[in-house]
């Protein structure tokens, strides 16, 4: 079964219809790329998946779960903020803008889930942490102040900070796009390292590059609704849909 | 000052290099630009200055010669600073302004979340809340409690629990009530401002990580106000703190109370009064000094 599963997705601002009914499959261990212009609904449709949002119809199911209800007896009951916390805690997410705590240092930062979330021992979440930011190639920044840090380097920590959860999903939403070109590489290295040790990955980008070595399958948003979907060499390189096309012209 | 003049030139007359070649000799077509090391510089003079600060002093001198020919006796002063009255009335008074700001603090948020709840209904009534208690006179809420016992002989709740009005609300009671309430209105404010600053995307970061909202307001949300909220709130206790001195109407041994009641025996009110002052202001530094250490504290992560 997919470890990601939604069916007929549909959400509205006011009386804009923003998404207009997504389906989409992402089996454990694949990732998959969301591609498309800007207003398409990739971000609102990211937010859906961890119920940032909640979605007007259609449904979300992540690990088996209806994403924001719990089922008992043949219905479905919506959960509260509570209890959708809790649903979330599988669910790791990277922005565009990090969202750092500035209050804590990286390491506090990383360690601020396991500890106040899963309720781990201090000591424990501490050196956990350290050993994450290590992976992410900042062991010697654990003790620094986002303020302190470059934009790369508030990413990694941002991406350490979701994977200390230990999540089955990551949620990317375009996590280069705030970077200057030179810090762009790191980032995409620790996620492609990310993937290679099998995580599930819903990616939102731009980086065509990353997309073609890295997804399992790419997806092409336009307007709210899936256009076209497939292998990247497929999608990317030899596109069917006319729209794809423009815009692959327009990025590549 | 000296050597900032070439020998047999006169010092008045000179002028700022940026002038031009009228200062003498010395400016050369050639040094303009040359580094400018051959040049006269001549500081800005700022008579202004000199002046106002004599003004400033004589003022100062003068005051300080009349106050100390004054009829005061300044010997006196320290006897009431330590009088045992005007100890009981120190301690008082930083218990009742410790208790109300508290009591405000704690009121203060509540308010501010229900101003910023989903529910209509609670956000109407923090609005109401604040409306009422920032509106009226403190004097007149500490009067309306004292007095509750005219309109309200017992006061029971639900039965569980009956007891005579002017028994209950004491003179501190009535102050507390009164200076608190008042208090927690502003505070409030000062906690929604707080609350408003914080970037919304700290809240779904902290979502992101599973935390329930109460855990995200006390981790996440609160340190970070904790910037906004602080200056004003210590801006507010110095206030609370002189605020006290209201109590004293309705009979509550604070500092000014402390005051008069010494000055009744012995007449010498003046003295007694600059004691009391002389506690305020030490009260009051000690509240400074405490705000510059929680801001540093809570500053922490910021780029200065
Ligand atoms: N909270 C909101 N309230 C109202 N409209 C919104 C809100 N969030 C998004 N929208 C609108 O929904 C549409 C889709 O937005 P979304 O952010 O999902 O696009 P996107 O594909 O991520 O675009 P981009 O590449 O620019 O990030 C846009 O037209 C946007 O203006
Ligand atoms: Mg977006």
């Amino acid at each position: 079964m997919s470890l990601v599963r939604s069916v007929g997705v549909r959400k509205s601002f006011g009386s804009v219809e923003v998404l207009r009914g997504i389906d989409l499959s992402v089996e454990a261990g694949q990732v998959v790329c969301l591609l498309g212009p800007s207003g398409a609904g990739k971000s609102t449709f990211l937010r859906c998946v961890n119920h940032l949002e909640t979605i007007d119809a259609g449904r979300i199911w992540v690990d088996g779960q209806a994403v924001g209800f719990t089922s008992r007896g043949g219905k479905l009951f919506e959960l509260r903020e509570r209890e959708v916390a809790r649903q979330r805690r599988g669910i790791g997410m990277v922005f565009q803008r990090f969202n750092l705590f500035p209050h804590r240092t990286a390491v506090e930062n990383v360690a601020e889930g396991p500890v106040h979330v899963l309720r781990t021992p201090r000591r424990t979440a501490l050196d956990e942490a350290r050993a994450l930011l290590d992976r992410v190639g900042l062991a010697d920044k654990a003790d620094s102040y986002p303020h302190q840090l470059s934009g790369g380097q508030q990413q990694r920590v941002a991406i350490a900070r979701a994977l200390a959860m230990k999540p089955k999903l990551m949620l990317f939403d375009e996590p280069t796009s705030a970077l200057d070109p030179e810090l762009v590489g790191e980032v995409l290295d620790v996620m492609a390292d990310l993937a290679r040790d099998g995580m599930t990955m819903i990616v939102v980008t731009h980086e065509i590059g990353f997309a073609r070595q890295v997804a399992d399958s790419v997806v092409f948003l336009v307007d709210g609704a899936v256009v076209e979907t497939g292998p990247p060499d497929q999608v990317l390189d030899n596109p069917r849909q006319q729209r794809t096309q423009q815009f692959l012209a327009k990025v590549l | 000052m000296a050597g900032e003049h070439r020998p047999g030139e006169p010092a008045v007359g000179e002028r700022p290099v940026g002038d031009g070649p009228v200062g003498g000799p010395a400016v050369s077509e050639g040094a303009v630009g040359a580094g400018g090391d051959e040049l006269v510089v001549v500081p800005l003079r700022h008579w202004g200055r000199w002046v106002g600060g004599a003004v400033i002093l004589a003022v100062l001198g003068a005051l300080g010669w009349a106050l100390a020919d004054a009829k005061i006796d300044y010997a006196a002063v320290p006897g009431f600073f330590t009088h045992d009255i005007m100890l009981r009335g120190l301690v008082n008074t930083v218990l009742l302004a410790l208790a109300a700001q508290a009591g405000a603090i704690v009121l203060g948020v509540l308010i501010a979340l229900l101003r910023r709840s989903a529910n209509p209904v609670a956000r109407w009534f923090a609005a109401g809340y604040v409306w009422l208690f920032r509106g009226l006179p403190v004097l007149l809420q500490i009067l309306l409690w004292f007095n509750l016992a005219l309109v309200f002989e017992n006061i029971s709740v639900f039965g569980l629990f009956e007891e005579k009005t002017n028994v209950l609300v004491t003179a501190f009671v009535a102050a507390l009530l009164g200076l608190g309430l008042n208090e927690s209105a502003y505070m409030a404010e000062i906690v929604r401002a707080g609350l408003n600053s914080v970037d919304h995307g700290q809240v779904e970061a902290a979502k992101a990580i599973g935390m329930t909202p109460a855990t995200t307001l006390r981790r996440v949300v609160l340190p970070q106000a904790m910037r906004v909220i602080i200056p004003p709130t210590g801006n507010n206790f110095i206030n609370m703190l002189k605020g006290t001195s209201m109590a004293s109407v309705i009979g509550f041994l604070e500092l000014i109370h402390a005051a008069n009641n010494i000055a009744s025996r012995n007449l010498q009110i003046m003295e007694t009064l600059l004691a009391a002052a002389a506690w305020y202001m030490v009260v009051v530094s000690v509240a400074s000094v405490g705000q510059h250490f929680l801001e540093r504290h809570y500053g922490k992560g910021v780029a200065r």
